[in-house]
């Protein structure tokens, strides 16, 4: 380096001028003890900042304020890179594995089905919540019931028409009263981005549970680990009620 | 520094600016933000996570590319030279304040600067700052039972806003690069023109000037 000829000295001291205070260790700590008050701080902060985003959308044609992280609303995740658009005309939901009956639904039969509204959380591992969404459709122990699950059937694996998703539920789990084959979701059919136009809903669990582009339902002697629990991800993925 | 390393400035010569090893660090530290921040994005924005989709491999590259961010630097600290301008970074000079109240005021013309202008100093300070608090946010929403008293939420919480702040400081760092190519230059080659270094880093000339007398 330029200041080295004149020995290791200026390479320890490059300038005379400049011995003044550490301005940017300070800084550094600064931005460090920050972070770590807001880290312990942010049950208090979130839900400032949320109010403030969403009083700021309001006001928002730009739509801008969709970029600024927030805790509150929908976000789109898939796993594929592209996901298929199915309408009534070709979408069909098989339903095979360990029963009796094996059945392949139209969207139209699945619509003439008996319907059940379930209104819950959507919460994402991933930090976004959305309370009181509502979701109905045709109660999934209704669509086993038809079939008719035969003795061995323990569990019920979840395929989509993304290609890549799958997931799993046990045959108890799969019988309760607030989980849903969607077909509308915010009172509205379910839109293609949220995984219409039929989708998983289970209420009491994380919303990967809830498999979108759902096309396959097939009754298993155990647990199949779907996509996100080869991840690593719990098989039972039990919402905290008290969170 | 094979580049660099002993060469003597002369009065009218281009002035070594950054080692070979200073230039390497930089550029494989770009290299990662830019992996790291692109994957963020494909992760985050709703356009992007549904022109992109792949959330699994997104998901790697972004971890993998923010855990590995800071090992250029830390690698860098090996270096003699790297460490000396990290020090320069450090240390404010009496001329840094004028610096900072020229910007203030928005005083036009030449403004004092040793080899590291104010700015840079509280940019480097920042952001020294700001990759820690992504590495352990990041770590505590990766494994969760790491420290189970901070809630998840609240790592993702802290870890997005301060990405959003990073976004904002980083795309001022590059709008100055793009407006400057002779500072890209020095960056890319090693090297500036005395005259960049004259209007941009005044001080930094003189000392050098100093050095040269010195050895006289």
């Amino acid at each position: 380096m330029h200041q080295e000829p004149s020995g290791t000295e200026r390479a320890q001291d490059p300038s005379p001028a400049e011995n003044g205070p550490p301005v940017a260790r300070r800084v550094m700590l600064s931005v460090l003890g920050a972070g770590a008050a807001a880290l312990a701080a942010a049950p208090l902060l979130r839900r400032g900042w949320d109010g403030l985003l969403g009083a700021a959308a309001q006001n928002d044609p730009t739509g801008l304020t969709g970029l600024l992280p927030g805790t509150d609303g929908f976000r789109y995740f898939s796993v594929a890179g592209s996901v298929p658009r199915r309408t009534a005309a070709d979408y069909r939901l098989e339903i095979g594995g360990l029963v009796e009956r094996p059945q392949t639904y139209t969207l139209d039969a699945l619509r003439a089905l008996p319907q059940t509204r379930v209104v819950g959380e959507a919460r994402c591992t991933d930090g976004w919540r959305v309370q009181d969404v509502p979701f109905s459709g045709v109660l999934l122990s209704h669509l086993l019931d038809l079939a008719g699950v035969r003795a061995e059937g323990r569990a019920v694996r979840f395929t989509c028409f993304d290609g890549v998703y799958s997931e799993s539920l046990t045959l108890e789990q799969a019988r309760r009263a607030d989980v849903l084959v969607a077909l509308d979701m915010l009172d509205a059919p379910v839109t293609h981005d949220h995984g219409g136009p039929v989708r998983l809903y289970v209420a009491p669990m994380y919303f990967y549970k809830s498999a979108k582009w759902l096309s396959g339902i097939s009754v298993t002697d155990k647990v199949v680990p779907g996509y996100w629990e080869e991840y690593g991800y719990a098989i039972d993925g039990w919402l905290d009620p008290s969170a | 520094m094979p580049s660099t390393a002993g060469s003597t400035p002369r009065p009218d010569g281009p002035l070594p600016r950054f080692s070979w090893a200073e230039r390497l660090v930089h550029r494989v530290t770009a290299g990662l933000l830019l992996l790291c921040a692109g994957t963020a994005a494909c992760l985050y924005l709703p356009p992007l996570a549904q022109l992109v989709g792949r959330r699994h491999l997104m998901v790697v590259v972004h971890e993998w590319s923010g855990l590995l961010l800071p090992v250029p630097v830390l690698l860098g600290l090996t270096s003699r030279v790297f460490r000396a301008d990290l020090r320069r970074l450090n240390r404010f000079a009496p001329y840094d304040r004028q610096w900072l109240r020229a910007v203030r005021r928005g005083t036009p013309g030449p403004r004092p600067a040793g080899k590291f202008n104010a700015g840079q100093k509280l940019y480097a300070g920042w952001i020294a700052g700001a990759v820690p608090i992504m590495l352990a946010t990041g770590l505590l929403m990766w494994f969760t039972g790491l420290l189970p008293v901070i809630p998840r939420a609240s790592a993702l919480f802290v870890h997005d806003l301060t990405a959003l702040a990073i976004a904002i400081v980083v795309l001022g760092h590059l709008r100055l690069a793009y407006r400057d190519p002779e500072a890209r230059r020095g960056m890319r080659t090693g090297v500036v023109t005395r005259a960049w270094a004259k209007r941009n880093h005044p001080q930094w000339v003189e000392e050098l000037t100093h050095v040269r007398e010195d050895r006289r």
